[in-house]
């Protein structure tokens, strides 16, 4: 009984083994940094080694269209960033002036943040509520 | 009047499943019948509460009365009825009330349907079920009550709080045929799990922990994966058809939410046909119970706490606290239990040899929970390693993928081989006689795919475990049919639906195999998607594969709801029309920021076995105003996606079914009233 138990033990552990090293990989290749647009700043020349996600409001008015790539700006003055859309699906419908914007790509070296991936979040459709529950309105007026 | 009644309603429900569950537990203390007759009676008396609650709800979304906050945020007076009617699940605290309504729902169902079968075990399980839904109306009442009242704080004009003239609209993405029925089947799954764990937890307590609270739970554990197999497949669907960036399943965290119960419960409704056989793995049954109930709890906090970023993650809210604190106290209550209860949960039995269906259910369960272990870790990651390293890491779709994709190869496999292994130990001579010809046939297959052109290892492999998985489950059904015509003189298509319908639970699960295997296929076709995108002006055309596409007219309309920019698109399939696709790009009006969304237009080849989708969007127009941007998809097999989910419920519901005519044999129980008519036919 002990030997068969353990070849059930070799066989799981491989198992285990083997899509732990999978996992492993796939993570190397996927890990994004999350940060907002302050942070990344602050983050200075590290900034260019790694993939980044981005989040911050699209401020009003700076989306862009040429062609296939969007571009707009997000954060809130004085600390802005260009993003640039470049990835192959379509940008997000929710994509609009004052969407909390999540873009994902790389910096690059000339201040724009070149993006393949877009999620964005529509502030007046969404609840942003407080702790308390009380809900703070985005809406302009 | 009505948010009247339904507060009141709410909070007559706290009182009375709060006594539910203090008469429950005390009457069994006390062995005082009556007092347990009273928990029971509550238990009922909640659920009309509840239900007088939603239906308050439902009401003051029907006449559109906004100075109720809720109804304000979630709905306007230009939203159609069926839409005003589901935006009941359309927000937080209407989806959460939802989610206790279908709660009680069951609990009522349970009571009603097991009071007498099981009368020393029903106290428990009303208690369990209560102890939830007393959570959750607690949460109603006192974290996300959908009827406050509307307040405007910055109404600059006027100190006294108004009633908006409208309301802010439900979001347009939820505007969608799909949308008011996905979220109740994804509950009704979510929450039907609820009742497996109530009798398991029961059944320990009592100590009862032979095969009847399995046997009770196996038809509630089926249905609830059930509904969320639909709820998940229509989550897929809508994703697909509405959101529109041509796929169905992106690994977002709520996707995840509803995929690690699926997975758990899976894995159980397999494990526990070891236990019914050969008395085996009965604490690791009791494991996957508690965590298939678990998760579905940590789904919908996942979902409604806005703990990680999601598409659909809805609010930075308040009632996280409350979740953490009811999981950390359910989860340890459970173990607790099951560690207490050790020497009861003794295996009867032992594995014998690695090619066995023991081991292949064992290895079935080992895979599905490292998948839902890998589902959780990845979704999870950001606020794991925020509370490591400080540092928000997020992992997407290659990570899952990675880990997933050869998982669920394997898990194909092991659907091919595990029905046909003998119990205990499988002779090197039924290996032969099982599974040679329908390797050769599926490696023969693969021979000719790859020749046509598939070479991407993963999709090949996925497509030849395929086939080979649905030529095996093709024999048993003709070998037994096969049998049964010699035996009865029956026509072979006659013999295959008595079969079917005499032995449901075998032959339910070979079609719910086979739905799988179906999806399976429409799966892999992802492998093989392609795009294009123009900017296109009446007249101009452009190709994808063998499909052209001609814009014959665009144009602008207006609704009440919502203001288009339309396209008309001619569709040729090598030269000839086949289809006028439709896609528009809608702004929708209610809120302060208008919302666009895009129409996708899909044409799904019905004629032709590939099933390849054309899927088409419009994407915006160019500046100059005078072209359309257009973004076509060529998305060959999805459209089996759809059908192989339709086949899985199919198998589902056969399977639920009570067998044809046979006799009912049945061990005797150590339970003290086994009614010999007990054939649960309703459950």
């Amino acid at each position: 009984m002990k030997r068969k138990q353990l070849k059930f033990a070799i066989g799981s552990v491989l198992i285990v083994l083997t899509l732990s090293y999978l996992a492993y990989s796939g993570y190397q290749e996927s890990k994004t940094y999350y940060h907002t647009v302050p942070e990344l700043y602050s983050l200075k020349e590290k900034a260019y080694d790694l993939r980044l996600q981005v989040s911050g409001d699209v401020i009003p008015g700076s989306i862009q269209r040429d062609g296939k790539v969007v571009s707009f700006v997000i954060g809130a003055e004085p600390q802005t960033l260009r993003v640039k859309y470049v990835g192959k699906d379509p940008l997000p419908d929710t994509l609009i002036d004052r969407a909390t914007a999540m873009a994902t790509g790389k910096m690059g070296r000339d201040g724009v943040f070149v993006a393949d991936t877009m999620l964005a979040k529509c502030a007046s459709k969404y609840e942003k509520e407080t702790a308390a529950g009380v809900q703070i309105s985005k809406k302009s007026n | 009047m009505a948010a009247q009644i339904g507060q009141f309603a709410l909070a007559l429900a706290w009182v009375v499943t709060a006594y539910s569950v203090l008469a429950s537990i005390l009457g069994i203390r006390y062995k005082h019948d009556k007092l347990i007759a009273s928990g029971r009676n509550a238990a009922l008396g909640a659920t009309a509460c509840i239900t007088t609650a939603i239906v308050c709800l439902g009401y003051l979304f029907a006449v559109s009365d906004f100075s109720i906050k809720y109804i304000a945020a979630h709905s306007n007076r230009d939203l159609p009825i069926y839409f005003k009617i589901s935006s009941i699940w359309g927000g937080q605290e209407g989806s959460l009330l939802f989610w206790g309504w279908l709660l009680t729902i069951y609990t009522a169902l349970v009571v009603i349907q097991n009071w007498r079968k099981h009368s020393s075990m029903m106290p428990y399980v009303t208690a369990v079920l209560m102890t939830t839904s007393l959570f959750f109306t607690s949460m109603h009442l006192f974290a996300v009550n959908p009827f406050n009242q509307t307040v405007i704080l910055q109404s600059q004009i006027s100190p006294i709080p108004f009633v908006p003239r409208d309301g802010s609209g439900l979001n347009p993405l939820l505007q969608d045929a799909y949308m008011v029925i996905h979220p109740p089947m994804l509950y009704l799954g979510f929450v039907g799990f609820a009742v497996p764990f109530a009798f398991a937890m029961a059944a320990m307590i009592t100590r009862q922990l032979g095969d009847t609270w399995i046997r009770t739970t196996r038809r509630w554990t089926m249905v609830a994966w059930m509904f969320l197999s639909i709820g998940i497949l229509l989550g897929g669907k809508w994703a697909y058809h509405e959101l529109g960036w041509g796929g169905f399943w992106a690994w977002d965290p709520v996707e995840n939410a509803s995929l690690m119960p699926w997975l758990i419960g899976t894995a159980f409704l397999h494990s526990v046909m070891v236990q019914e056989k050969k008395g085996m793995l009965k604490i690791w049954n009791m494991v996957l119970v508690i965590m298939t109930y678990i998760m579905s709890i940590f789904g919908t906090f996942l979902t409604r706490s806005g703990v990680v970023n999601s598409v659909h993650a809805f609010a930075q809210s308040s009632i996280g606290g409350y979740f953490a604190a009811f999981l950390v106290v359910a989860l340890s209550g459970a173990l607790y239990l099951v560690f207490d209860r050790l020497p009861l949960l003794k295996s009867e039995n032992q594995m014998e040899s690695m090619v066995s269906r023991e081991s292949s259910f064992m290895f079935n369960n080992l895979i599905l929970l490292a998948a839902c272990f890998a589902v959780f870790w990845g979704t999870m990651f950001p606020v794991i390693s925020e509370a490591v390293t400080g540092r928000k890491i997020t992992v997407s779709a290659p990570f899952f993928n990675k880990v997933n994709v050869p998982i669920a190869i394997f898990l194909m496999f092991l659907t091919g081989v595990g029905p046909l292994l003998a119990w205990r130990k499988a002779s090197t001579d039924s290996l032969k006689r099982n599974f040679l010809t329908p390797a050769i046939a599926a490696l023969a297959a693969g021979a000719v795919l790859y020749i046509r052109g598939v070479h991407h290892l993963y999709a090949w492999m996925a497509l030849v475990m395929s086939i080979f998985v649905a030529i095996t489950i093709v024999r048993e059904f003709y070998k037994g049919a096969k049998a049964r015509t010699v035996g009865t003189g029956e026509r072979l298509i006659e013999a295959v639906v008595n079969l079917t319908f005499r032995n449901t639970r075998r032959y339910g699960g070979y079609i719910v195999h086979f739905g799988f295997v179906l999806l399976f296929i429409g799966w892999s076709g992802q492998a093989f998607t392609t795009d294009n995108q123009a900017d296109m002006g009446v007249g101009d055309t452009m190709n994808i594969r063998e499909y052209t596409l001609r814009m014959d007219k665009l144009s602008t309309g207006d609704d009440p709801n919502y203001s288009a920019e339309k396209a008309v698109i001619s569709l040729f399939e090598n030269g000839t029309k086949v289809a006028n696709l439709l896609p528009e790009r809608r702004v929708y009006k209610a809120g302060a920021e208008p919302q666009p969304m895009s129409v996708v237009a899909i044409y799904d080849t019905p004629h032709n076995f590939y099933r390849s989708d054309v899927y088409v969007v419009f994407a915006g127009a160019t500046p100059d105003g005078k072209k359309a941007i257009i973004q076509a998809f060529y998305n060959p097999l999805t459209a089996w996606v759809w059908i192989g989910g339709t086949v899985l419920v199919i198998g589902t519901l056969i399977a639920l079914l009570p067998n044809k005519r046979t006799v009912v044999r049945r061990r005797p129980e150590p339970e003290p009233k086994p009614k010999p008519a007990a054939v649960d036919t309703k459950a």
